[in-house]
This record gives C-alpha cells, sequence and structure tokens, in this order.
C-alpha cells in the first residue's frame, strides 16, 4: 500500500507538469493580453503604444516564452506562483482570500448532496416502483434538469417577491458571525447542492438496486436477518462506491467552478476569479488557478482510490 | 378676499417651510453601492476605469471639480482651489488654494503637493504610467510660487484647459510620499477627501468612513460607505431591489430599471440623463469599397436613427439621436440643425433612396457582403449590432456578423484587421476635446480605427481646441461634425447610450450628469433615513 501511495504521488509530477504546458500554450494563443485589456477596455484614446509597450515589460511578456514558462515553473516547488498581472498583489494572496468561501461553500453543497443523495437513493431502490420511488425519481431528474445557477435566481426572484428580502451581498466568515455567514451561505449551498444531489440519487438507486440482487443479500434475507441491517451491513458498503466517487470529483469541481452561481448571489469565490482573470488576461493568475483545480482533481480522485480500498476489503493495490 | 389671500399665503410659506426642512441634510448612515468593476490598483493617474473612480474618488479631492448639481457635467467648480485667473494672452492660469486642508495623516496640503500630483500626470518620469498626459500637452509647466498658488504655464490657448482640471481622476497626492516612491499611489490610500479609508476586501467591498477633518465644513453627511463589487447586473438588481444596496452610479437597462421600480414603487427615484458614451462603426478606410467616401455615407444614409431611438430605448441603454456631442450640452448641434445632415435625415425613404444611388454609383452591387465585427458584451452591443445589420440589409448589403470577446475585441481593430467594426467611446466629461480626439488622423491618435488621415479634420480640430471664445469655438465643432459625419462619413455614430439611475428614494444630494464617472466624491450626499 504503502509503495502504492508513493507511485500514485510520484505520477502526479508528469501530469501537472503536462497541464503547465498546455494552460501556458493556450493562454498566449488566445488573441490579446493583459495591458490591452486594462488600458483599451474603457474605449481609452490617450493611451499610447509607448506606454502600452513599457507595462508589457513591466510584466516580463517582452521576454522569450520559454523564459517565461521556466522563471514560473521554478517558482513551483517553493508554492511560489508569482504575482497577478491585474493587480500585481501576489497570487497566493489573491487565492487566499477567495478560497476559504469557496471550500465553504464546496462543504455545504456535498453536505447537502450527500445528506440527500444516500437515503433517497436507497428508499427509491427498496421501495421500487412504489409511489415513493416514482417521487424520488421525479424530485432527482428535476435536479438534473434544472441548472443550479437558474434556480439561485428563482430562490432569489422568490425571495424578493414574496419575503422582500435577499441574502447578504458580502462575505462574513464563519468565525466572525456564524449566523450571517450560514444566512448568506445556506442558498447558494441549497442550489448547488440539490443538483449534485440528483446525479447522487440515481447513481445510489441504481447501485442499490444491483447489489440488492445480489445471491448474499438473498441469503441474508433467507437467514431472517433484519432488513435495516441488511441495508447498512452489507448493501450500502458495496452500492456507496461510485457514489462516493461522483461526490468526490464534484466536491472538486465545486471548488473552482461555480462561476454562475457565484455571480448570482455574488460570491467572492473562486469561480469568480477565474472568469475575471481570463477575461483580463491575468497569465499568472489563470495559470495558478488551473494548476490549483488541477492538482485538486488528481488530488481527490487520489484519495477516493485509498478509500475503495478501506471500504471493499476484496480491492488491494499493489 | 384679503383674509383668504392670508390664509394662502400662510399655508404656502408653511409648505415652503416644509419643504425646505425636508431637504435639510440629514447626518448618518451608510451608502451602500454595488460597482460593477474592481480597480487594479488605487492609482487614478495611472487607471482608466470607473471601477477605480466609484469606489476611491470618496478618498481624494481634485483641484477643481464639475458642480454637483449640474445636470450637464460641464460646470467647473471650486474644490482645493477656491478661485482662478486667466492671464490676458490666455497662456497662465493662476490658481488659489484653500487653506486649513488636510491629509488623511494630519499634514498640511499646499501647492507643492499640487504641483507633484500634476507632474506626475503631465511630465510622468520614466516607469511610471500616466494615461492622460497626452490631454495635456500644452502645459509647459507647473509651478508653486508660494504654498497656496499653483501656476499653469500653457504653450498655446486652450479652450479646454479648465475642463480638463475638472478630471475625475487627477487626485491631489502628498508631495513628500512621491518623493519618496511614486508608485506608492498604487497600493495605498491617502488624500483628503470628504473619507478616510478603512478597508479594501479584494474581490468583495470598500469601506470609507467620514473623514472629522474635511475642509468643507459640515461634510460629509454619510458616516459611512460601503462599495461592493458586483460584477453581475442582475446581483446589482437584486441588491437594489431587495433594500441591500442604496445606488448602483453606472446605470441600469431599461427592463432593469422597470423592475426595481414594479417591485419597490414611491421607494425609488429614477434619474435619467444623455450619457457621454456612444457605440459608433468604425470604417476601414483601408479596406475595399470602403475607402470611398460614396459607400461610407451610403452606410450611414441606411440608419433610421430616430425610429431607433423610438424603439431601442425600449431595450437598450441608447436614446438620443447624436453627432460629436451630447445631446443638450453647451457645444451639441441643436437637433432641426443636425437633421440636415446626412444620415440624420428624418425621411428615411429619402434617405434609403440616395444611399442605394451611392452604392450603384461607386460600384457596389445588390447583394454586396462584408463583415461587421462586434464586441462580445451583451448591452448594448448586442441590439445594436442586429439593428445595424437590419438597417443595411434594407438597402441591399449582406452583412455577416463576427462577434468577438471583448477582451480581444482590440487586437484587430488596431491591426486593422477588419472591414467594419463596432467601435466605442466614453468620456469622463463632456468636452469637445476629448470627445472628438477619436476622429483625428490615425497617426496623431492610434485609437482612431477607421485608419484614415484627414489634415482638413485635424487642422478644425487643433482651431476649436485653441479657441477660447465659446460661440466660435461652437462654429468650428459644427464644420468639424458636417466633415466628419457627413462629407467623409468617416465614423457612423449610432445613438448616445442613456443613463439610468433608478436608486432609493432615501438618496439625496446626487445628481446624474452624462458621466458616470463623475459626482462620486460623495460629500453632498446624505440619505433621508
Amino acid at each position: 500500500m504503502g509503495r502504492y501511495i508513493v507511485k500514485r504521488l510520484l505520477a502526479m509530477i508528469p501530469t501537472l507538469l503536462g497541464v503547465a504546458v498546455l494552460i501556458f500554450i493556450l493562454l498566449r494563443i488566445v488573441p490579446g493580453d493583459v495591458v490591452e485589456a486594462r488600458f483599451l477596455a474603457q474605449g481609452s484614446q490617450f493611451v499610447s503604444q509607448d506606454l502600452m509597450n513599457e507595462e508589457r515589460a513591466k510584466l516580463g511578456l517582452d521576454q522569450p516564452m520559454w523564459k517565461q514558462f521556466t522563471t514560473w515553473v521554478a517558482g513551483f516547488p517553493r508554492f511560489d506562483f508569482g504575482v497577478s498581472m491585474w493587480t500585481g498583489g501576489p497570487i497566493s494572496e489573491e487565492i487566499k482570500l477567495r478560497f476559504a468561501l469557496s471550500l465553504q461553500l464546496a462543504i455545504m453543497a456535498s453536505t447537502i448532496a450527500t445528506l440527500l443523495a444516500i437515503p433517497l437513493g436507497i428508499l427509491a431502490a427498496v421501495k421500487q416502483d412504489t409511489w415513493i420511488d416514482y417521487a424520488v425519481r421525479v424530485f432527482s431528474i428535476a435536479g438534473l434538469a434544472t441548472p443550479s445557477f437558474w434556480l439561485g435566481i428563482l430562490m432569489i426572484l422568490v425571495m424578493l417577491t414574496v419575503f422582500k428580502w435577499i441574502p447578504p451581498m458580502v462575505f462574513t466568515p464563519f468565525w466572525v458571525d456564524p449566523w450571517q455567514n450560514l444566512v448568506q451561505l445556506i442558498w447558494p449551498a441549497l442550489a448547488v447542492g440539490y443538483r449534485y444531489s440528483a446525479v447522487g440519487t440515481r447513481m445510489m438507486r441504481s447501485a442499490m438496486l444491483e447489489v440488492l440482487r445480489e445471491d448474499y443479500i438473498r441469503t441474508a434475507r433467507a437467514k431472517g436477518l433484519w432488513l435495516k441491517l441488511i441495508l447498512s451491513r452489507h448493501a450500502l458498503k458495496n452500492a456507496i462506491l461510485p457514489v462516493l466517487t461522483i461526490i468526490s470529483l464534484e466536491f472538486a469541481f465545486l471548488l473552482g467552478g461555480l462561476v454562475v452561481t457565484e455571480q448570482v448571489f455574488n460570491l467572492n469565490g473562486l469561480g469568480m476569479l477565474f472568469v475575471e482573470a481570463i477575461a483580463r488576461r491575468d497569465y499568472t493568475l489563470t495559470q495558478a488557478l488551473v494548476m490549483l483545480v488541477a492538482a485538486t482533481f488528481l488530488f481527490v480522485n487520489f484519495f477516493v482510490d485509498i478509500a475503495y480500498a478501506y471500504l471493499d476489503p476484496r480491492i488491494r493495490y499493489r | 378676499m384679503k383674509r383668504l389671500a392670508r390664509v394662502l399665503a400662510l399655508g404656502a410659506s408653511a409648505l415652503f417651510i416644509f419643504a425646505a426642512q425636508a431637504q435639510t441634510p440629514k447626518n448618518g448612515g451608510e451608502l451602500v453601492f454595488p460597482v460593477p468593476s474592481e480597480p487594479p490598483s488605487y492609482d487614478g493617474h495611472r487607471e482608466e476605469t470607473f471601477g477605480l473612480i466609484h469606489p476611491i474618488a470618496p478618498f481624494y479631492n481634485t483641484l477643481l471639480r464639475v458642480d454637483p448639481n449640474d445636470k450637464s457635467g460641464t460646470k467647473p467648480a471650486p474644490s482645493l482651489a477656491e478661485s482662478w485667473t486667466t492671464s490676458q494672452d490666455g497662456l497662465t492660469y493662476t490658481f488659489k488654494l484653500r487653506k486649513g486642508v488636510k491629509f488623511h495623516d494630519g499634514s498640511d496640503m499646499t501647492s507643492k503637493d499640487v504641483k507633484a500630483s500634476y507632474d506626475k500626470i503631465i511630465f510622468p518620469p520614466a516607469g511610471v504610467g500616466s494615461t492622460r498626459k497626452g490631454q495635456y500637452a500644452d502645459v509647459a509647466s507647473v509651478e508653486a510660487p508660494d504654498p497656496l498658488t499653483v501656476v499653469f504655464k500653457l504653450k498655446e490657448q486652450s479652450g479646454s484647459f479648465i475642463s480638463s482640471l475638472l478630471s475625475p481622476y487627477n487626485f491631489i497626492y502628498k508631495a513628500d510620499i512621491l518623493a519618496k516612491d511614486m508608485h506608492w499611489y498604487e497600493k495605498n490610500i491617502m488624500g483628503t477627501g470628504p473619507f478616510t479609508f478603512v478597508e479594501h476586501v479584494k474581490g468583495s467591498h470598500v469601506v470609507g468612513k467620514k473623514n472629522p477633518n474635511y475642509w468643507d465644513k459640515g461634510k460629509p453627511h454619510l458616516d459611512t460607505f460601503r462599495a461592493i463589487f458586483m460584477r453581475d447586473s442582475a446581483a446589482q438588481v437584486a441588491a437594489v431591489r431587495g433594500e441591500r444596496a442604496h445606488i448602483q452610479f453606472r446605470g441600469f437597462s431599461p427592463a432593469e430599471r422597470d423592475s426595481i421600480v414594479s417591485t419597490l414603487g414611491n421607494k425609488v427615484t429614477v434619474q435619467e440623463s444623455p450619457w457621454d458614451c456612444i457605440l459608433m462603426v468604425a470604417v476601414n478606410h483601408e479596406k475595399k469599397p470602403f475607402d470611398d467616401k460614396r459607400v461610407r455615407r451610403a452606410l450611414s444614409l441606411a440608419l433610421d436613427r430616430h425610429q431607433a431611438s423610438q424603439t431601442l430605448s425600449k431595450i437598450a441603454i441608447v436614446k438620443a439621436v447624436a453627432g460629436v456631442q451630447v445631446p443638450g450640452t453647451p457645444f451639441a448641434t441643436p437637433p432641426e440643425e443636425l437633421n440636415k445632415l446626412a444620415g440624420y435625415w428624418t425621411d428615411i425613404e429619402k434617405s434609403r433612396a440616395e444611399a442605394r444611388r451611392l452604392l450603384k454609383e461607386a460600384g457596389v452591387a445588390e447583394g454586396f457582403q462584408f463583415t461587421f465585427s462586434n464586441r462580445g458584451i451583451p448591452m448594448p452591443y448586442e441590439p445594436l449590432g442586429v439593428w445595424l445589420i437590419d438597417q443595411w440589409r434594407r438597402i441591399g448589403l449582406n452583412v455577416k456578423q463576427d462577434v468577438i470577446e471583448a477582451a480581444a475585441y482590440y487586437t484587430p481593430l488596431r491591426k486593422g484587421d477588419f472591414q467594419v467594426a463596432m467601435d466605442f467611446q466614453c468620456g469622463y466629461i463632456v468636452e469637445p476635446d476629448l470627445d472628438m480626439y477619436k476622429f483625428l488622423s490615425t497617426e496623431r491618435n492610434p485609437a482612431n480605427y477607421g485608419r484614415y488621415k484627414d489634415p482638413v479634420l485635424d487642422k478644425m480640430y487643433d482651431e476649436q481646441s485653441r479657441a477660447t471664445d465659446p460661440e466660435k469655438r461652437k462654429q468650428i465643432i459644427r464644420q468639424f461634425e458636417k466633415r466628419l459625419l457627413e462629407e467623409e462619413a468617416h465614423y457612423l455614430m449610432t445613438l448616445q447610450w442613456h443613463r439610468i439611475i433608478p436608486h432609493s428614494a432615501k438618496v439625496k444630494g446626487w445628481t446624474v450628469t452624462p458621466s458616470h464617472y463623475l459626482n462620486n466624491t460623495l460629500d453632498t450626499v446624505w440619505l433621508d433615513q
């Protein structure tokens, strides 16, 4: 197991390097740069070409591509991703500011998704083809068909129209004021959590149905074991593996992928930062964010694989 | 009868007193407003975005300002300078500064600070970015003969010099700080303004609190302000509708205004104004057949601006039919005169018949196809793009639209890699020198994407710029406009933007102007609560 873990960790290095090369090239293929975005976007007329060249030189954009790349990659071992080309501030600080919010939202949404998906999926499987199953299927298919940002807009409109109230627009960290924090984040967490619970519920139901038809479950039932015990000890442990994978990967996605939902609720998270960085052609910040998301996916995948071994004793890694 | 008159008079005075009391500013409260964009740095001399002005201007003063009660946004008013005089030859401007103005660190503001700030703007040392220094090309020197006097010496007479000092970007910084580090103000805030800096949480908000030592006694009225960065317009509307924010200073679309008004009813006040922003069509003179002025004029003649003013204004942030100046401002051409220009005629059938004739004469066949480049921003680029294509179709042209992502838009424009493209300009103050600079020959202004050379137009520009008599200046501007829009049809104007500010009725002391860069010092603003 130890060897396997080391092997997997080492395999991440070439993957991350590949991502680095790809994002570095892709960003520079796209027309426009941070200097144009900064000085021309407002229809400015007095900005001279000299000033723009000077700004490009200050940001190192006049350097050859290979030099820009090696300078950037050389900072990796020290977790130094440089400074934002837009603000001039250290990238670690730009990300740190938004990370707490995105992490909390991802945790809350994943918790809601898990709390909904697992019990509903089991219930639908156990009560297959009853009204309960139909109700759960309608609930989950509606979730699949509803984009979370649209649900968010709907929530805000309902709150506005019915209660003449909307959630706070400025993020308050949980440790500063837990109530204010939850009042703001519970709505996007519900909108996103519901959407992802739908995928989990469908997965849980089908996996559970498959397991419930296995011989060992029939044997357990024939032995007269209590249904709850059969479900929790024998069926759930086997059926939960694919659900775990889905929810874990979604957790990684939620960290940087909630662009529109963050806009709807005006959340200062990583998704918004990502979009702004791309729109402003802030190469260094975009690169760092892509690396962060790639690393998160790799680590989540890694931990899911390790969890598989724990949940299913048949699985042994070499 | 006399008694009745007395009662009426008493009633009228009571009403007057009541009204006066109702308008007496109240102190206290926090003004909350969303800002759709966030500044890259805090240095007004360097940046180009209203995203800097809205949250940062309240921390600073400028030498002069636009009168906060002037709806045209053109009237100069004192700020740090309480008065000014001009020499007989029009080459020397002398400003008397206010006494007792203090920076937020407690030090006195003197002419040394004004000189250092303007030297940074006009004569920046190497490595220090000043995006508007070109606007002060006529300034020979800035002098500070005594602590309360500043003298600007010009190389040539200028009709716009005072207006150029109204720029809301020209914050007065502390000379000692600039002497130590010219870049200090990019990352720090310290001015003489009505509010002192409290915090900026990146991506989230900026907070300022009342400056208790502000030189204008009794101001500001607000205790604090909170500028919340909010990129999404739906979120901004929700913030105002849900009364989480009082006002958004840039502007909303007609549909957004209506949704706010329908929710808040009499709890909202709507202020509107023509907006000193306009989308125009750049026709690349280097591409055939657009090098032919008959073709360019036909493109302009096809546009039914008057009808569009009625219809598009219901769905987009555009309204008035305009020439080179914002309608209703001192140098704007009155509508009856503007309508005489080809392309502005009220008889659209006559106009389009002339357009077809010109195209035929220029050898452009029916169904001629060209590409119109548009910027990937929904409002108002999208509706105006659709409108333009439809209008050109009506004179037999077949137009393909190429929508380019906003940040990448100016790359092909600067390279001349387009046929016909949407172009845009937005002024921070209504001033002919600023609004017409765009149209100078490309060699004088690379931001002229029409890529033409017109020495006649350049000469007219210089003449109006030097004219110190407003009437004479007006006449030259008319000639400039006629040549630009009719005779040569270098550029095609669409419709003037229309600024719509629906805000909480509690917000008082703020007047809409044609520029979303103006009136953001917040010293006069108060909350009626």
